[in-house]
């Protein structure tokens, strides 16, 4: 379909990292059933180094929520945290060759559930973290509107 | 396999049709407003495919115009009928919350213009009752429009019932047929049908033609201006490889209707029974009361666009009423009347077949689609969510 980039369609329909993870250090998950995607993301970290070890995720969504959870776990998996931490949605896009207009949210739901993960490991370890790692409110418009 | 199984989109145009288009390109190419013979040997083409509409809709020549598709057809038929309504004062509408937005906008566009519409809620059946009409009607109603099959969901409508209510209470009434011409015997007479659109590329004849039947007596209003054409009510040179190709696509459907009827339905029931054997898939819309080529389920736990991605994969070309797919925030208009919530009209699907389609296609998407499903639930965090309890099923 000329819709996708052939990357987005290989992570799609072959999506790396995908499933659970039962002993995750970090959970994160982010969007909504009602607006049609979700993503949660489970990592695993070395607590010396900080570093992410590993990466899994689960998704309900369209065709590039996939693709960018895909991707995502991917630009992460064996970096320090202070690295994913700056994932953007960009990055995300770019490593994708591309999302159509209408789909950019997608790539902004996979940054946020890269952060929300790191944030639960945060919390979970009482490491104190400071307001850019913000909370999504959850409310799709929100993150659909503010982000490019 | 390729399995072709959105023909509620649009079909492919038949060799009957294609047949009768191809002289209309290089040899009988005349205007038919022109007064030499190439213009008139279109012109007795296009009087001829009039014919053809008249004839199986069971109205006159008259009262056929020829358009660009089933949207403007729409829009004619609602403006006109608008208008009429506002010369004796009357400037109340009646229509249903699912029909297609070529209705649902342009109604609209009339509120806005000072009409008042009341859209009448759907059933949880997908089937309206002209009990709802009735009860809705009120002394400044200038028309009632109602949808004659459900384009998602493929239900049908009682619209000989609302025909008559109409007819009684002396308001105008319009259906929007353009799923079920061609597929279900329609009989603007018997049916207390006043205005009617169709589309022909929905049976088989080619993009870019419609027909609006207005019964004799009810005046038009343009909404395309310029020419005489069609008896000064659409200007624009006639499409004439398009009408012919329409007439004939129109009539094969007719006279094959009951043999593609008896043909699709039992491969339709075959799709929804092994479709619903699916664990948390529910059937949209009445299981008979539908057109004989629709199918429309929802699979909780999954979204609408990956599926279809992943049928496309597998050569099946489907549908799906999600947001993804319908290019807005919100699933399927259609879906949320029949009161799905918005999680599961996510994971819709609509599988539309044609007399084109085997037995060996439908078993291919039943063997392929389950697989695809269980994909889908297995990577999807809602689906986790359902089956450990957490989240409680809806379907």
């Amino acid at each position: 379909m000329a819709l996708y980039s052939d990357k987005v369609m290989d992570h799609f329909q072959h999506p790396r990292n995908v499933g659970k993870m039962e002993d995750a250090d970090g959970i994160g998950e982010v969007g909504n059933a009602k607006c049609g995607d979700i993503m949660r993301m489970y990592i695993k970290v070395d607590h010396d180094t900080q570093t992410i070890t590993d990466v899994k995720f689960n998704t309900f969504g369209c065709g590039s929520a996939i693709a960018t959870s895909s991707m995502a776990t991917e630009l992460i998996k064996g970096k320090p945290i202070s690295e994913a931490l700056t994932l953007s949605n960009k990055a995300v896009v770019e490593a994708l060759d591309g999302l159509p207009a209408q789909k950019i949210h997608c790539s902004v739901l996979a940054e946020e559930a890269v952060r929300a993960a790191i944030r639960d490991y945060y919390d979970k370890n009482n490491i104190p973290y400071g307001d850019e790692l913000r909370e999504c409110d959850g409310h799709c418009d929100t993150c659909h509107q503010e982000h490019e | 396999m390729n399995v072709y199984a959105d023909n509620a989109a649009t079909t492919a145009v038949s060799d009957t049709a294609l047949a009768a288009m191809m002289p209309c390109f290089q040899e009988i190419y005349g205007n038919p407003s022109s007064l030499h013979t190439p213009g008139q040997r279109a012109a007795e083409r296009l009087a001829a495919a009039r014919e053809t509409f008249a004839k199986y809709l069971n109205g006159d020549p008259r009262e056929i115009t020829f358009t660009s598709g089933g949207s403007e057809a729409d829009n004619q038929a609602l403006r006109s009928a608008a208008l009429l309504g506002a010369r004796k004062g009357k400037k109340h509408i009646i229509s249903t919350k699912f029909e297609h937005h070529a209705i649902l906008h342009t109604l609209q566009a009339l509120e806005k213009e000072g009409y008042e519409v009341t859209l009448l809620d759907i059933p949880p059946d997908g089937v309206v009752t002209a009990e709802q009409v009735k009860a809705a009607l009120r002394p400044d109603t200038c028309l009632v429009t109602v949808m004659f099959a459900n384009n998602e969901i493929g239900t049908i409508q009682p619209i000989p019932e609302i025909g008559a209510v109409c007819h009684e209470a002396g308001v105008l009434f319009h259906t929007d047929a353009v799923q079920a011409v061609g597929h279900l015997p329609i009989d603007v007479q018997a049916m207390h049908i006043d205005l009617l659109s169709l589309s022909a590329h929905k049976f088989h004849g080619p993009k870019g033609v419609g027909v609006l039947y207005a019964r004799r007596g009810i005046a038009l209003t343009n909404v395309i201006h310029g020419g005489a054409q069609e008896r000064g009510k659409r200007a624009g040179t006639e499409n004439i490889p398009g009408i012919c190709g329409a007439a004939a696509a129109f009539e094969e459907a007719c006279v094959n209707i009951e043999k593609n009827a008896a043909y699709l339905t039992p491969l339709r029931d075959k799709l929804i029974e092994g479709l619903t054997a699916i664990p948390h898939t529910v059937l949209n819309g009445d299981a008979k009361r539908r057109l004989p080529g629709n199918v429309n389920v929802c699979f909780e736990g999954i979204e609408g666009e990956s599926l279809l991605l992943l049928l496309d994969a597998k050569g099946i070309a489907a549908s799906s009423g999600s947001a993804c797919t319908s290019g807005s925030l919100d699933p399927s208009h259609v879906l949320l009347a029949l009161g799905r919530p918005h999680e599961v009209a996510h994971g819709s699907l609509r599988l539309s077949l044609s007399e084109y389609n085997t037995e060996a296609e439908i078993d291919y998407i039943l063997k392929e689609l389950p697989n695809i499903v269980s994909y889908l639930r297995d990577i999807s965090p809602v689906w986790d969510e359902l089956e450990k309890g957490q989240r409680p099923h809806l379907i």
